[in-house]
């Protein structure tokens, strides 16, 4: 739109693995009527704003004095001309008509995206410190009801409705290429709802403060073909595959004997901690400790080892390990895909 | 009435003059210096104190400044950033921004009306020491690592005992508490002084803009604050007493927080701001010597803006789960609260055009507010729009946009008031050579601070986070940002060498320097300690520029006493004389229990019984009768 904006953009162009993350690059229905909203307004009040400028500068200067104040100006108690008066009638009255046509667009804009097509896609989103867990809540039978954390994948072109809910304190909801905020307020169901036009990754974060690790409570939104997604749903909710080989078997008892356990699930598995986001097709995400690090081998391990120092504060310790179990361990956890 | 006035030149007699420098000095030592009741130099310690809480404030800025200049630094870690943000806000909305905006009332206001000092002499200085007290408990607290670090909004359930064990929020809540009680003791003084206390002749329509600025600053406070004071003192119970007024599994209500603290944290933005439109207003007319355009529609503006302010409140929370019906109303709201903004600029713009400007720092400073608080005006329109909010709000846009209305609405007229006034409280003028650099610096700083965050906010960084990835490409223009931060620094410090500088060695400035019309350039700089040796008559809107050659006064007052005039509220006609209090410990004793009350609460319930106990016996000495009451005495002027 401005070089300007392009400039930034370039400088702020992502790497793929967070997911791009700008509300002026609209991915979505919603987001695009409020961008387009925003250049409205953009262009109206630079046009305002010069115009003024100019009136000030211009009054500012064209009389300008160095001279010593004196103490008996006879101009200081005049009257104005009436031509002043008729220009700050006029002005006033620009004022209100411009605030009044914002105002109205505001409406109209608001108006077409307050409410979601038919055939949506229902996502329960409950916001924890510091991380998502979303129960994709369409289906009326329990078990083809898939739940994941930090990472949601939706249907191109096709609504998806968020009712939002949270565990323990305020949280907000926010994928800026898709939709603005939607805050998750304890003993309150909000609801929002976007529609991705364009395939890709889009990251999304936090934006009320929660505490803490507010700074690391990110996710990811990726937006499929609804072929693509109807894939990735039903592999997720198949339980993990069983362990074959010894270093992964070696690994699962590592998971199971140690405290992992006792804070994450893992369906097919004895595993059933709730505390922590649930593991089963942990490998098959792009992200670990909600959009904290990428999902490497070599980073898995650091979380493992470090997590106080990566993410302090966060509900899962930094763990002591060998560096055999650790390397069992992260085997075992890379083949959950 | 036309019989008490004297010219000038002939002068009140030195008699007199003694006398009434006797009556209304205080005592000397510390002694003296504990008890004064002067609204003079009780608004002096104000200013100061405020100030040194504005370096502060500063310091925990350019502090976080320095950890965001890059990705994934580490300065400092998450616990003490989120203090910083907090302490940040705190200190600048509650310790700096409203306290120094009552301060510059309780100095000009007095001056401004001709009168002597404010109504409530003693209750005054129990206000300052009450601000005082909170905000030294405030930062002691941070400083034991005790400091709050639930942001200065304070959201439940975050802020409640669950979510936020220990002390810190404890602390913020009765800081809370303190600094709402000066402002209305603030309030309440500049209302009953300007109503009352106002010189003959000064009716309704000839107030001064500023001191019509600081009575609609005043009437927001006394509306605004109670919300907060409520609020906090429910999360103080939460928090002491295991009440479950915001606890949602008890059938509390987390969004009733919200309510109660933006229906006092909007106004609060114009508490701000109001009273910096007035110092806008004194600095344009005199530096284009040429009375503001428009007074009566100034007026009204200044009002509309107070009261619409009120009706705003949910635009803080559009993301929150309330109705859209609900919402509609206060993006309306938010968006006719620019009309009153637009017309005062206006009739600024009129009056340059219509004056001769005179490039002084004051003016600089003026011109400076204009370029930088209508960006921050534009992009509040901006936000007043739900669909647009939705997407700025909680991040780095709204933390440009409040800045640009905050500093460019607060802080530069704030400075150009300094350097305005700093003649009539020291005497002497502050250097121009370094207020021009000073200006500079801060205008460019600024701008390089705040500018490059609009973008930030629109390529997904939200407020409050303590770093950030690498990846999230995020990092190039918060580099510039902390650039920025380092020459706001830079012109900060100019400012405190300007002033240490000038204080002892600028220039004389005598009572008038820049040709002011405002009664305050009527007297000596500084001003004595009885104000004006014989009160002003006012005959005229111009103030001053009215009676360029002798300025009428009234006599009759008595000097062995400290009498005021009272004048009636719409025509200020000479109505009655009225005798205001000594000096006195008492108000600060009184301050001292209550300080005790607030702190010892926090600790254990009962600690505010205890409190209550000790403060009976210096509100009993407050209240003593000292000699047999009098009764009013008519004005001789009535009597005649």
């Amino acid at each position: 739109m401005n070089s300007f904006c392009l400039v930034m953009a370039a400088l702020a162009q992502p790497l793929p693995w967070i997911g791009e993350h700008s509300a002026l690059d609209p991915s979505g229905t919603a987001s695009k009527h409020v961008a387009s909203l925003w250049w409205a307004m953009f262009w109206t009040s630079l046009v305002v704003y010069v115009i003024v400028m100019i009136a000030l500068g211009y009054a500012a200067f064209r009389r300008r004095t160095n001279a010593p104040a004196d103490a008996t100006s006879s101009e200081r108690l005049t009257p104005a001309p009436r031509s002043v008066h008729l220009t700050v009638g006029i002005a006033t009255g620009v004022t209100v008509l411009i605030l009044f046509i914002v105002v109205v667009t505001d409406f109209f804009t608001a108006r077409a995206i307050a409410t979601p097509a038919t055939g949506a896609v229902h996502i329960k989103i409950i916001a924890r410190q510091w991380w998502w867990y979303a129960v994709y809540s369409g289906d009326t039978v329990p078990q083809q009801q898939l739940s994941v954390a930090n990472e949601i994948h939706v249907p191109v072109g096709k609504p998806i409705v968020f009712t939002l809910t949270s565990r323990d304190v305020i949280h907000s909801f926010w994928v800026p290429n898709l939709n603005g905020k939607t805050d998750a307020v304890p003993g309150y169901e909000s609801n929002a709802w976007f529609r991705a036009d364009t395939p890709g990754v889009y990251r999304g974060q936090c934006a009320e403060f929660c505490g803490l690790e507010h700074a690391k409570m990110a996710f990811t939104i990726v937006a499929e073909s609804e072929e693509q997604y109807n894939k990735w749903y039903q592999a997720q909710l198949a339980p993990a595959v069983p362990t074959t080989d010894s270093l992964r078997s070696q690994g699962e008892r590592v998971f199971m004997t140690g405290t992992c356990s006792s804070c994450h699930a893992i369906r097919g598995t004895g595993a059933g901690g709730t505390l922590g986001p649930e593991l089963t097709h942990l490998a098959s995400q792009r992200t670990i400790a909600a959009g904290t690090l990428q999902n490497t081998p070599d980073n898995l391990a650091r979380w493992i080892l470090d997590a106080q120092r990566i993410k302090p504060g966060a509900a899962m310790p930094s763990q002591e390990l060998s560096s055999r179990d650790l390397n069992v361990l992260v085997a075992y956890l890379e083949g959950l895909r | 009435m036309t019989a008490a006035m004297s010219p000038a030149s002939r002068g009140p007699i030195d008699e007199d003059v003694q006398e009434l420098a006797r009556t209304w000095s205080r005592p000397p030592g510390f002694w003296g210096w504990l008890t004064t009741t002067e609204h003079k130099s009780i608004a002096k310690r104000y200013i100061i104190t405020a100030f040194t809480f504005f370096l502060l404030g500063g310091l925990e800025a350019a502090t976080m400044r320095l950890q965001l200049g890059r990705p994934e630094n580490s300065v400092v870690g998450p616990d003490l950033y989120n203090q910083l943000f907090t302490m940040h806000g705190t200190t600048m909305m509650f310790l700096f921004a409203v306290p120094v905006m009552i301060a510059m009332g309780l100095y000009f206001v007095p001056l401004m009306l001709g009168t002597r000092n404010v109504a409530f002499p003693r209750l005054n200085a129990f206000g300052y020491y009450t601000y005082l007290i909170g905000g030294a408990f405030l930062y002691i607290s941070f400083f034991c690592n005790t400091g709050p670090d639930a942001g200065w909004f304070n959201y439940v359930p975050l802020s409640g005992p669950m979510f936020s064990p220990g002390k810190r929020i404890d602390v913020w809540a009765q800081t809370i508490t303190f600094t709402e009680i000066a402002a209305l003791v603030g309030a309440v003084e500049i209302i009953v002084t300007t109503f009352k206390h106002r010189a003959p002749g000064m009716s309704l329509n000839r107030i001064p803009l500023f001191v019509w600025a600081m009575v609609v600053m005043s009437f927001a406070i006394i509306f605004a604050m109670p919300a907060v004071a409520t609020d906090s003192l429910f999360l103080a119970l939460d928090r002491s007493i295991d009440t479950h007024i915001f606890n949602p599994a008890e059938g509390g209500d987390a969004l009733l927080w919200q309510h109660m603290f933006w229906f006092f944290g909007h106004p609060e933005v114009y508490i701000i701001f109001i009273p910096a439109l007035g110092m806008v207003s004194s600095i344009v007319a005199t530096f284009t010597q040429r009375q503001v355009f428009g007074y009566t529609a100034m007026v009204l503006s200044l009002i509309a803006t107070g009261f619409i302010s009120f009706g705003l409140w949910v635009h803080h929370m559009f993301a929150e789960p309330i109705p859209v019906l609900g919402e509609s109303f206060f993006t309306a709201a938010s968006t006719m609260i620019a009309i009153p903004s637009g017309v005062q600029i206006f009739c600024w713009i009129a009056t340059v055009w219509t004056g001769r400007p005179r490039f002084q720092t004051p003016l600089l400073f003026v011109l400076g507010f204009f370029v930088v608080f209508i960006i921050g005006g534009m992009t509040g329109v901006m936000v007043a729009s739900v669909p647009f909010d939705l997407q700025a709000t909680d991040t780095y846009f709204v933390v440009a946009h409040l800045h640009y209305v905050l500093i460019g609405g607060g802080v530069f007229p704030l400075f150009g008031a300094f350097y305005y006034w700093f003649p009539k409280i020291t005497g002497r003028l502050l250097s121009e050579r370094l207020g021009r650099w000073q200006f500079w610096l801060f205008f460019v700083g600024m701008h390089v601070t705040f500018f490059p965050m609009h973008t930030l906010g629109f390529h997904g960084m939200p407020r409050r986070i303590y770093t950030y990835l690498a990846v999230t490409g995020w990092g190039p223009l918060n580099l510039v940002a902390s650039i920025g931060a380092v020459i706001i620094f830079v012109s900060v410090v100019l400012f405190l060498v300007n002033v240490a500088k000038s204080w002892r060695g600028g220039a004389v400035a005598g009572p008038n320097p820049w040709h002011g019309d405002t009664l305050e350039w009527a007297t000596t700089s500084p001003p004595q300690s009885y104000n004006f040796a014989r009160i002003p008559v006012v005959v005229g809107r111009g103030g001053l520029w009215e009676t360029p050659d002798e300025q009428p006064v009234v006599g009759g007052l008595r000097t062995d006493t400290r009498e005021v005039l009272l004048t009636t509220l719409l025509d200020a006609e000479p109505e009655s004389v009225h005798e205001l209090p000594t000096d006195s410990i008492w108000p600060f004793l009184l301050a001292l229990c209550m300080g005790i009350t607030f702190i010892s609460s926090i600790f254990a319930p009962w600690g505010a019984l205890v409190g209550l106990g000790l403060g009976f016996l210096p509100a009993l000495g407050w209240a003593w009768p000292t000699k047999p009451p009098q009764p009013e005495r008519i004005s001789p002027e009535r009597a005649s």
